[in-house]
């Protein structure tokens, strides 16, 4: 019996039965559909937390210093000292605060970055207005400020802000710049932010102490050798490994690809499982199937069907359940996984890949499942099979 | 054509022995049309699907058309089938999924031949029964006497020397098994070998030869008085 022939007469089997054939196909539907969403939003998610990571800035590498004893930190002298060496092309430290900030009657609390020029450079950040701070502000102790987008959201509601004076704890800024929109990152919002020169910050929050610094190595190969030798520098510094920490955006990578690649893993096989269940069901109705039409595998084999023929029958009634299962799975997939993309912040990946492999895993659960029913029907016996009912 | 030597037939049923045939010595000559005739019971239709090479004697030994089939596989079976014999069954056994065309289709498919030539064939051999212009019904949607000539084209299409008939009239109104026994005499006509299986005395004599069973046993071997 030819492949055509089989396929045409397996669907008009799966057709003359529409409810249960669609019922059946329905585990595979859920199953496949399960395993490409949740595979897409779970790529979708990865994808976001990379994008992030490197939008932090390149070759990235941050220095937290939580000292020893009564120290708390190092003196900004001390930290720009430290950076002053081979393979770092920009360092920026960082005094860092939640302050209150207020305009006329309204008042917001974001955080307060107080650094130096550099830090644009550093963490990838440039003013979409107005300008950031310059070294001649560090060097005047100048009272001004670039805020972020959600600052001037809260305060200004739309009027122009640059310019305006803003009180910091009490002490007036002038705003001068307006840093571009970059989203939420793992350390909260990027947006709800004020940058000032670090030696107004100093002033302002009466301490000397820097606690972190962004540095950036000269190129992604240098990484790993200014880590070191800024680690064997700290250690004679602090004698104390718990003193400081050094890590840069490719081990930051590494950990978040790590949690979501399982996370992924996790999900897809989940959604797996569902799908197993599915080739159950169809293994199911096939053997209801088989047994219901006993009689009619009796007529075949009078007529001179081989147990190769059923056998091949039934494995493609049972392949194209589940083949058809697995495009309806796909496209619904599609379907849900273009919804989410238009109407929540997720950004799933409809990868061709993931599609490729749930729709043939299960073709492969149809086989798999279909071949102990194919297999019980070819070895009825002819006599047996026509005196069956059906 | 059909040779058989003391063929047995046993069956276990839950620990008891039944002799379904005991020692049948049979010969049907190629252009035979032949009538095997007993009440049930007899084991006739035990005969009948040895002959049809549907299941295996337990002892003694079966030549059809040359070949000894007592000992094949389950394939070769089914290829000999394919090629050798046409089955009319009782309760006709078409597939009711099927078109009349598709019905007539089946053995061809089995035989592996194409599209397009298959298709032809299985049209002539509607037509040959005067069903041409019913190919496209579903097997509901015909009588019975209509329904059992379409099974007599599917068995017809292969070309097969040998039809074999299970009671091809017992569900049938007799105007329609009048027709069916007419076919079946002109097939004969053709130089097809035609062995008919009944209990109806009136429908024996309307054969060449009768044989009478009775509890596996032949009892009674006689030519029909033309």
């Amino acid at each position: 019996m030819k492949l055509t022939q089989a396929i045409r007469v397996a669907l008009a089997a799966i057709w003359s039965n529409k409810l249960r054939s669609f019922l059946t196909m329905l585990g595979v539907i859920i199953g496949v559909f399960a395993v490409v969403a949740l595979v897409s939003i779970g790529q979708g998610a990865t994808q976001a937390v990379t994008d992030q990571v490197q939008g932090m800035g390149s070759n990235l590498i941050t220095l937290n210093i939580t000292g020893r004893g009564p120290q708390r930190g190092i003196s900004f002298a001390d930290a720009t000292e430290l950076v002053q060496r081979e393979g770092i092309a920009a360092a920026a430290p960082v005094i860092s605060q939640r302050v209150t900030v207020k305009y006329r009657n309204k008042s917001t609390t974001p955080t307060l970055d107080g650094t130096t020029a550099t830090y644009g450079i550093v963490r990838n950040q440039v003013a979409q207005a107005g300008r950031y701070i310059s070294s001649l502000d560090l060097q005047y102790r100048q009272n001004v400020a670039v805020v972020g987008v959600s600052v001037v959201e809260d305060l200004f509601a739309g009027s122009d802000p640059l310019g305006q004076q803003i009180r910091i704890m009490g002490t007036p800024f002038t705003i001068v710049g307006v840093l571009e929109e970059k989203g939420s990152g793992m350390t909260g919002s990027n947006d709800n932010r004020i940058v000032i020169p670090i030696t107004t910050a100093q002033r302002l929050l009466k301490t000397a102490t820097v606690q972190t610094i962004y540095i950036q190595a000269d190129s992604a190969d240098v990484v790993d050798r200014v880590i070191t030798s800024l680690e064997a520098t700290l250690k004679m510094r602090f004698r104390d490994e718990n003193a400081y920490s050094v890590f840069n955006q490719a081990q930051i990578l590494d950990v978040m690809d790590q949690i979501s690649g399982t996370l992924t893993i996790m999900l897809g096989g989940i959604a797996g499982i569902s799908l197993l269940v599915g080739g159950i069901g169809i293994m199911n109705i096939m053997l209801v199937s088989v047994t219901e039409r006993t009689r009619e595998i009796g007529i075949c084999k009078a007529l001179g069907a081989k147990r190769r023929d059923i056998q091949l029958q039934f494995l493609i009634e049972s392949a194209v359940l589940s083949a058809i299962g697995g495009i309806g799975g796909m496209a619904l997939g599609y379907v849900v996984i273009d919804t989410i993309r238009r109407f929540t912040t997720l950004t799933p990946i409809f990868s061709l890949r993931v599609v490729a492999t749930a729709v043939l895993f299960s073709l492969f659960v149809g086989i798999f499942f279909g071949m102990y029913p194919a297999n019980k029907a070819s070895k009825l016996n002819p006599i047996d099979a026509l005196r069956g009912s059906g | 054509m059909i040779l058989t030597e003391n063929i047995s037939k046993l069956y276990k049923l839950e620990g008891v022995e039944v002799h379904a045939l005991r020692g049948i010595n049979m010969t049907v000559a190629k252009g035979d049309f032949l009538s095997v005739i007993g009440p049930s019971g007899s084991g006739k239709s035990t005969l009948m699907n040895i002959i049809g090479c549907l299941d295996t004697p337990t002892a003694g030994c079966y030549l059809l058309n040359g070949h000894e089939v007592s000992s094949l596989s389950d394939n070769r079976l089914a290829e000999i089938r394919n090629q050798l014999i046409g089955f009319v069954f009782q309760s006709f056994n078409l597939l009711p999924r099927l078109s009349a065309l598709e019905n007539v289709e089946l053995p061809l498919i089995y035989r592996g031949m194409g599209g397009r030539e298959r298709q032809e064939t299985a049209l002539s051999a509607l037509e040959n029964v005067g069903l041409g212009d019913r190919i496209g019904h579903r097997p509901t949607q015909l009588s019975g006497g209509q329904q059992q000539r379409v099974a007599i084209a599917r068995a017809l299409v292969g070309n097969p020397p040998l039809i074999l008939a299970d009671e091809p009239t017992g569900n049938l109104d007799s105007t329609s098994g009048k027709e069916v026994m007419t076919l079946l005499q002109k097939l004969h006509s053709e130089g097809k070998t035609i062995v008919l299986i009944t209990h109806d005395m009136d429908i024996a004599m309307q054969s060449q030869r009768y044989v009478r069973i009775h509890d596996g046993e032949i009892v009674e071997e006689k030519v029909v008085p033309s």
